[in-house]
């Protein structure tokens, strides 16, 4: 088993006051939310956090933690000693008021047995449903995808412990699904108490972020760079889209921001989205004397006034 | 445990309504909590009669982070109605840049 430094997790000296413990707890629990944080492994952190604070709260808790430092050697790993718990009285609600937390094994071993068992009680109760977020890539609704998900369920066991169980389910994602949608799962969310029937599970799509595709409802968004020749002149180019390259005419003229749209080229759906084409124009860098040449040219033969319309000429 | 069936569930459109007794079922949550988050303007209910209240389905999580909000950081409804309002604003924002 492994010894868990509360106060690392926590961020605090070993002598920090109780005001500081809850301090540094508050803002760290503000930072790893899982509603509320980007942070890759916030869940683990948040649960982690709620684990040391549960802990280092309570003055009782704390003591007869803080007595186990000098007992543990990092390399046999971590074993309560024999006189645990002798000298210190739990007074055990189960931690955050009844409500269903799992602890890691050495919270466990510790402080375990002080917890009242809780489920047992004989009543029909449908189980929770459950919520998670799902990553897919915007390719995965042009196409339709399987994603293979790992839940952290927490479960109450017999005699009345929460244990973690990892559940490993393989999802169909269905084409055209869009970023928020949800997709409930029937009885895939917590067991029902007492023969009650198992809870859903709903999980929430999420986009991960694309290096070029932008997408806003069903429609995607595509910025386009075009070398100033092709947007003046008009080109033809070759322009990636989510289901695959196309050739996209750009028509004489064209500035920068202007849009093209593609109809029905968005996420497929029965009303597909469309495709937006953004123009930007690259400028080629005038870092050589035939590139200087050619700017040099333009200045002195084009008559242009790029803030003509600002009237400070 | 692992299943190698590919499970296929139902997509909610998110205009889709659920019933507050569903609503109330789905989060563990009595019929007074939902009318609190009402009143603080963090639900939208469709219909007069609390006991036909109805709410769409992205109400499912707005109701379950609110509740987690108030349970682990200590914020007050007030708070969780301006973090869930904030939350949607950065979501808003994410949705207009590329990585």
């Amino acid at each position: 088993m492994e010894y868990k430094d509360y106060y690392k997790v926590l961020g605090v000296d070993r002598k920090a006051t109780q005001d500081e413990i809850k301090r540094a707890y508050r803002k760290l629990a503000r930072k790893y939310h899982p509603d509320v944080s980007k942070e890759v492994d916030a869940e683990q952190k948040f649960k982690d956090l709620g684990e040391a604070n549960e802990v280092l709260k309570d003055p009782e808790k704390r003591a007869a933690y803080d007595q186990l430092g000098s007992n543990w050697n990092a390399q046999q790993g971590f074993q309560p000693p024999p006189d645990w718990g002798t000298g210190f009285e739990f007074h055990g609600a189960p931690p955050g008021g009844g409500d269903q937390h799992d602890f890691s094994d050495f919270f466990e071993s510790l402080f375990g047995q002080a917890r009242a068992p809780g489920a047992s009680r004989g009543f029909h109760m449908q189980g929770e449903d459950h919520h998670a977020k799902v990553l897919i890539d915007l390719e995965d609704s042009f196409n339709g995808a399987s994603r293979s998900i790992t839940l952290q369920m927490p479960e109450v066991n017999p005699d009345g412990h929460v244990v973690t169980r990892n559940r490993t389910l393989k999802v169909r994602i269905p084409k055209g699904i869009r970023q928020s949608q949800q997709i409930r799962l029937a009885g895939q969310g917590a067991t029902g108490m007492g023969g009650g029937k198992a809870g859903d599970l709903y999980l929430e799509i999420e986009f991960r972020p694309h290096r070029f595709y932008r997408v806003e409802g069903a429609d995607v968004y595509l910025e386009l760079p075009l070398a100033p020749w092709e947007a003046a002149l008009g080109a033809s180019v070759k322009v990636p889209t989510p289901s695959g390259a196309i050739d996209l005419k750009i028509p004489p003229n064209s500035q920068a921001g202007k849009k093209l749209r593609l109809k029905g080229r968005g996420i497929p759906a029965k009303t597909p989205g469309d495709l937006y084409v953004v123009l930007q124009i690259a400028l080629p860098p005038a870092d050589n004397d035939k590139a200087r040449a050619i700017y040099e040219r333009m200045k002195d033969e084009l008559e242009f006034d790029a803030r003509a319309t600002m009237e400070v000429a | 445990m692992v299943t190698d069936k590919t499970l296929t569930g139902h997509v909610l459109e998110n205009y889709e309504l659920v019933t507050i007794q569903d609503l109330c079922r789905s989060c563990t949550v009595e019929v007074e909590t939902i009318i609190l988050l009402v009143d603080e303007g963090i639900l939208d209910p469709v219909g007069s009669d609390v006991e036909c209240w109805q709410f769409t389905v992205t109400s499912l999580r707005r109701v379950k982070t609110a509740i987690h909000l108030q349970r682990d950081l200590g914020v007050n409804l007030a708070g969780a109605a301006l973090a869930l309002e904030l939350l949607d604003q950065i979501a808003d924002l994410r949705s207009g840049v590329t990585s």
